[in-house]
């Protein structure tokens, strides 16, 4: 792999909700194919981050570029062709409840490409296959699965078109231990199998260990830090070291070691 | 991995040398279809010309393998690089082994089945609406023996909600039926000379149909809906599973306040209609038919009897409770989606539409037999 320029990169960025400031000059970058964990304590903006890098947000000062591009300046079209190369899982997977799981991961392929219902159907059927949903959630709908069914289906649309970045937000929230490290290795996986770099929004410290490749610490307005984890031990802030190091991280740490 | 711009695709190309399928270009979500994977007979599936492949590119290949075998030889793939025939691999692990599903077309039974459920689904709910009067109606009965459990400043506020913040609305409404009324009677009146008689159309028709029906739909659709919308809610969000919990009855802190305040209010907002629906009727006379505002009053004290007016207010309260009744069941059926809840504030307004409707068709028979 090339070390070329960084596939997100955000400089500068500043954001408002009156006159509550959450991002206050925040740079990060993330570079191709890697796994980048977000944290921060409650309130720090881990996904207004998230939502002014998809453009949903309009940030009241920085640049954002994705893939080289600008996404806050880009023409319509522009931002169509982008919005193509990369997908995002919500909290809850934001399924679209009038549609079965089917319908929810073609949606994407039915309204950007040209393709005949039966490719849609095969391909749809293989993603929700990769996320490992059983063959017969295909036809129900968001109201009759799990949260965690839901999530995965939420993954399978946010992978539908084969994106080149996928923007996870709190994946594993709310699910159970067995769940959540399902979850994270099914992340894992794909990322191998579909080459793709990962921006993961979370609060569980066994997905940081399980799957990033580095850690970007949210506070005070900015990003901390950025490292990986055993580098995170070592940063000397008060919430850095509550928080990496913890009684939950060590236990997490000891589950690491043990596995 | 660094030639990502996607304005670049090449072409993908299915091209057979003597048992050799070599496919070149890039097999992307945007190019397989171009792809004839119907092929027979190849060995080797030779991927070395390939340019990037995704999901969709894979499904292309493991589909062609598939045909392949089942038309009887083992094609070996070639030429992929290890992040390509990983890619190969998942793919091929998580393909539904059926090659396509073939639609269920509906069949004449399957109609017929559809028509047995819908009736007997609507039959069950009627008795569910039936039972949630009755559970309803206990809640009241027991409240006599307790009456410090009556919710007074939940009454107070729905009683605002449905009746005084409805009073425009249903005023105007009223008004302007008493217009129409009063232009269209004039019009067909005065070929017969008669003109003094669009005092009595209106004043039967608005006492005794129109005000008290007319108001009746539009609380439907105002509070009904809001009921609907309220409860469902709260449903949704586990608040009613909530005051379960803490002892709390739902009827009696959800539906009887809505229920009562719409019982209470109703017959207020008719006469209310009753009013404006007569001015605007007494109005349209005068500019009309120059049937003077003095005429119109005596008119209409000696020549209607009182039981026009008696008639339609009795109707309110059986209306109110259909409205509010159907109105909360709904709420009472959202489940967990947002899907459901917008379906049922739907069904709510239109069934209670319905409902009043209809029993005001069964007054009017009943009126007819007793002879008021």
């Amino acid at each position: 792999m090339i070390p070329d320029d960084p596939i997100i990169s955000v400089r500068g960025l500043v954001t408002r909700f009156g006159k509550h400031t959450v991002h206050d000059g925040l740079d990060l970058d993330v570079q191709r194919g890697e796994v980048i964990g977000v944290v921060g304590g409650s309130g720090t903006g881990k996904s207004v981050l998230l939502r002014a890098v998809v453009g949903l947000l309009k940030p009241a000062g920085g640049q954002i570029t994705v893939f080289g591009e600008n996404v806050r300046d880009t023409a319509p079209e522009e931002y169509r062709r982008l919005r193509r190369r990369w997908g995002v899982m919500f909290q809850g997977g934001a399924l679209f409840s009038s549609l079965d799981v089917q319908q929810n991961v073609e949606a994407p392929m039915r309204e950007q490409l040209d393709l005949s219902p039966q490719t849609r159907a095969a391909l749809a059927a293989i993603k929700v296959r990769m996320v490992g949903l059983p063959e017969d959630a295909l036809h129900k709908f968001p109201a009759e699965l799990s949260g965690g069914m839901r999530k995965r289906a939420g993954f399978a649309r946010a992978i539908a078109l084969d994106p080149e970045i996928v923007f996870l937000d709190e994946p594993t929230a709310g699910l159970d231990p067995i769940g959540a490290a399902a979850f994270d290795t099914l992340i894992g996986q794909l990322r191998r199998a579909l080459g793709l770099t990962v921006f993961l929004v979370t609060h569980d410290l066994d997905s940081l260990h399980a799957i990033c490749d580095r850690v970007a610490v949210l506070a005070e307005g900015r990003v901390l830090a950025t490292g990986t984890m055993a580098e995170m031990q070592e940063i000397d802030h008060p919430w850095v070291q509550a928080y990496f190091k913890g009684p939950r991280a060590r236990a997490a740490l000891v589950q690491k070691a043990a596995s | 991995m660094n030639a990502h711009s996607p304005d670049r695709l090449q072409p993908a190309r299915l091209t057979v040398v003597d048992q050799r399928i070599v496919l070149s270009g890039d097999l992307l979500i945007g190019t397989v279809e171009q792809l004839d994977l119907g092929q027979k007979g190849a060995q080797v599936i030779d991927l070395g010309q390939v340019g990037r492949i995704d999901t969709a590119g894979a499904w292309a290949i493991v589909t062609l393998e598939r045909r392949l075998q089942q038309a009887g030889t083992a094609p070996e793939i070639t030429g992929a690089s290890q992040l390509q025939s990983d890619l190969i691999g998942t793919v091929r692990q998580n393909m539904p082994a059926k090659d396509d599903q073939t639609e269920k077309s509906i069949t004449l039974n399957d109609r017929l089945e559809m028509v047995g459920r819908t009736t007997v689904a609507s039959f069950q709910k009627m008795m569910a609406i039936i039972g949630f009067l009755g559970q309803t109606v206990a809640t009241f009965l027991s409240l006599f023996a307790h009456p410090s459990r009556i919710r007074w400043t939940a009454l107070v506020h729905h009683m605002q909600q449905v009746g005084l913040s409805a009073v425009p609305i249903v005023a105007l409404m009223s008004f302007l039926i008493g217009v129409v009324l009063a232009f269209q009677g004039a019009a067909q009146l005065r070929q017969f000379g008669a003109e003094v008689f669009v005092v009595d159309l209106i004043a039967i028709s608005v006492l005794r149909e129109l005000g008290i029906l007319l108001t009746a739909i539009i609380v439907a659709g105002r509070s009904g809906s809001a009921f609907t919308a309220a409860i469902g809610s709260m449903k949704m969000r586990e608040e009613i599973d909530a005051m379960r919990t803490l002892g709390l009855n739902p009827i009696e802190v959800l539906v009887l306040p809505r229920v009562m305040a719409l019982i209470l209010m109703l017959p207020v907002l008719g006469v209310i209609a009753n009013f404006s629906g007569l001015l605007g009727g007494a109005l349209m006379s005068w500019i009309e038919l120059g049937v003077s505002p003095g005429v119109f009053q005596s008119r209409l004290a000696s020549n209607t009897s009182v039981w026009h007016l008696g008639v339609g207010l009795i109707k309110a309260p059986f209306f109110a409770l259909i409205i509010g009744i159907v109105g909360c069941f709904e709420g009472m059926q959202v489940k967990g989606d947002v899907e459901s809840l917008g379906r049922l504030t739907s069904t709510s307004v239109v069934l209670s539409i319905f409902l009043v409707i209809a029993a005001d068709a069964l007054f009017s028979i009943f009126f007819e037999l007793v002879g008021v």
